[in-house]
């Protein structure tokens, strides 16, 4: 297999950036993206449900599954992985017709996910699960915005310069788990 | 007779919280780099690399390894010549691991209650806490931090005893073909095998604190070890992205069990196999 290239992207991140985007690319992320998790998801769709407008709006935005740890003295944050996105499934069609044009996390996706994806020129990206300490040190400020009562889970705006994932699975689905497994699975 | 006073415990858990969730254990640092020399997929060893500079930034900082500084599983030994005096052992153990938490800017990850409120307890308590009593006059505490993306890829299979050994490596790997990516590998697998339900379970977690060098005493175990090893690192599923370092060591536990039985439980843990010790 060739070494992935490496692309740089600056956010907002549009739809036509998106679908440039393929299976296994490697980027590095400028600008701001926005970290909810578990809860945020939860409360945010329970809003949009009762017809009400979200603290953001999400149009060409990418979203951040994280939960850091509490910054030290003099920190912008603390240490900021990836958590397992699937988790979100439930909820990530209904905010991917928010404008979501960018989701990073790490593990698998459902179909229903993959199928709103293509559906709104969606890239998934993952961040090495568990490399919190260092992914870190790409996150220059962290803002709460909204759900401050939710602690780590919160909705933050982050400034991210040079921020480290891999795109996973593409606007048109390409799933580089699957394809990148394939050549050393020897069972 | 020997007397503790139940602080010097909660000192201890405070920093052992504090130590195991900024310095990954030497052996499973070292086996990651061992993996790092033996992957074949180019992206796997961008991932490895990765993962190798994370424990030296969170070691050399004193920084969490991972956001998700797990829930808290204590083990302590309490040696039967050991007086405890000063207050309750439970509450002291929990007193330390709030200590530990909010000292050392660690992840609150504890909702009070499962279902209906989960409300954030604000200081990781309480722990999971394992008690047992022992002869001598020491108190050998070790603390696990578990994260639960790998711990919700965590199964149980109660067996029967014609399954056997064949049936044991198939339930194995479909828990560890059903986790795919997400426990975030290389993974560290425990298994207890035999017992009950929770004593399998139980001694899966255990597993986790053997050092990943060390193979089973009882050869044929040791041997299963190996074979589960070698079948995981065959999966293709890699360090996250496909390759060859899917897990870094598999260790089992076992303990009698009934007629009837083979319980099987399998712990996953990621590659942020922390824990640390201290004896007083």
């Amino acid at each position: 297999m060739a070494e992935a290239k490496t692309i740089r992207i600056t956010t907002p991140f549009t739809e036509e950036v998106s679908r440039t985007l393929k299976a296994g690319d490697s980027v590095l992320i400028t600008g701001k993206i926005y970290s909810a998790r578990d809860a945020a998801h939860k409360v945010m769709t329970e809003a949009l449900a009762r017809g009400e407008k979200l603290p953001i709006d999400w149009h060409d935005k990418m979203v951040y599954y994280l939960g850091p740890t509490p910054a030290k003295p003099g920190d912008p944050i603390g240490s900021a992985g990836p958590t397992t996105s699937g988790r979100m499934d439930a909820y990530t069609p209904t905010m991917l017709d928010q404008g979501i044009k960018g989701m990073i996390g790490k593990g698998s996706r459902s179909k229903e996910v993959v199928d709103s994806m293509k559906k709104n020129g969606v890239t998934y990206f993952a961040a090495v699960g568990g490399a919190a300490a260092l992914i870190a040190k790409s996150i220059k400020a962290y803002k709460v915005l909204a759900y401050e009562d939710l602690g780590p889970e919160a909705l933050a705006e982050l400034t991210v310069e040079d921020f480290p994932a891999i795109v996973v699975i593409d606007s048109e689905g390409n799933n580089f788990y699957e394809i990148g497994e394939k050549p050393y699975r020897k069972l | 007779m020997r007397t503790i006073n139940v602080k010097d415990i909660t000192e201890t858990v405070a920093q052992l919280c504090k130590d195991a969730a900024y310095y990954l254990p030497k052996d499973v640092y070292e086996a990651l780099k061992k993996g790092r020399q033996t992957e074949e997929s180019p992206v796997g060893c961008v991932v490895l690399d990765q993962i190798i500079k994370n424990a030296e930034i969170a070691r050399d900082e004193d920084r969490p390894y991972c956001q998700d500084t797990g829930m808290t599983i204590v083990f302590v030994e309490v040696g039967q010549d050991v007086h405890l005096e000063g207050g309750d052992l439970e509450e002291a153990i929990n007193a330390g691991v709030a200590k530990g938490y909010v000292e050392g800017y660690l992840r609150k990850s504890v909702v009070a209650e499962p279902l209906f409120n989960r409300k954030n307890t604000q200081n990781n308590t309480p722990a999971i806490i394992y008690t047992k009593i022992v002869p001598g006059d020491k108190v050998k505490i070790d603390v696990e931090l578990k994260g639960f993306g790998s711990e919700n890829k965590s199964d149980v299979a109660m067996l029967v005893p014609a399954d056997g050994v064949e049936g044991v490596k198939k339930a194995v790997m479909e828990i560890i073909e059903h986790a795919g990516p997400n426990p975030c590998p290389p993974m560290v697998v425990g298994i207890g095998i035999g017992g009950t339900m929770d004593k399998a379970a139980y001694m899966s977690k255990v597993a986790l604190l053997r050092p990943l060098e060390e193979r089973n005493a009882m050869p044929e175990y040791a041997k299963l070890e190996e074979e589960l090893l070698e079948m995981i690192n065959k999966t293709g599923v890699g360090p996250q992205l496909g390759g060859t370092t899917t897990a870094l060591a598999v260790n089992i536990e076992w303990g009698p069990t009934h007629i009837a039985g083979l319980p099987v439980a399998v712990t996953i843990c990621c590659h942020a196999c922390r824990h640390a010790e201290k004896v007083l």
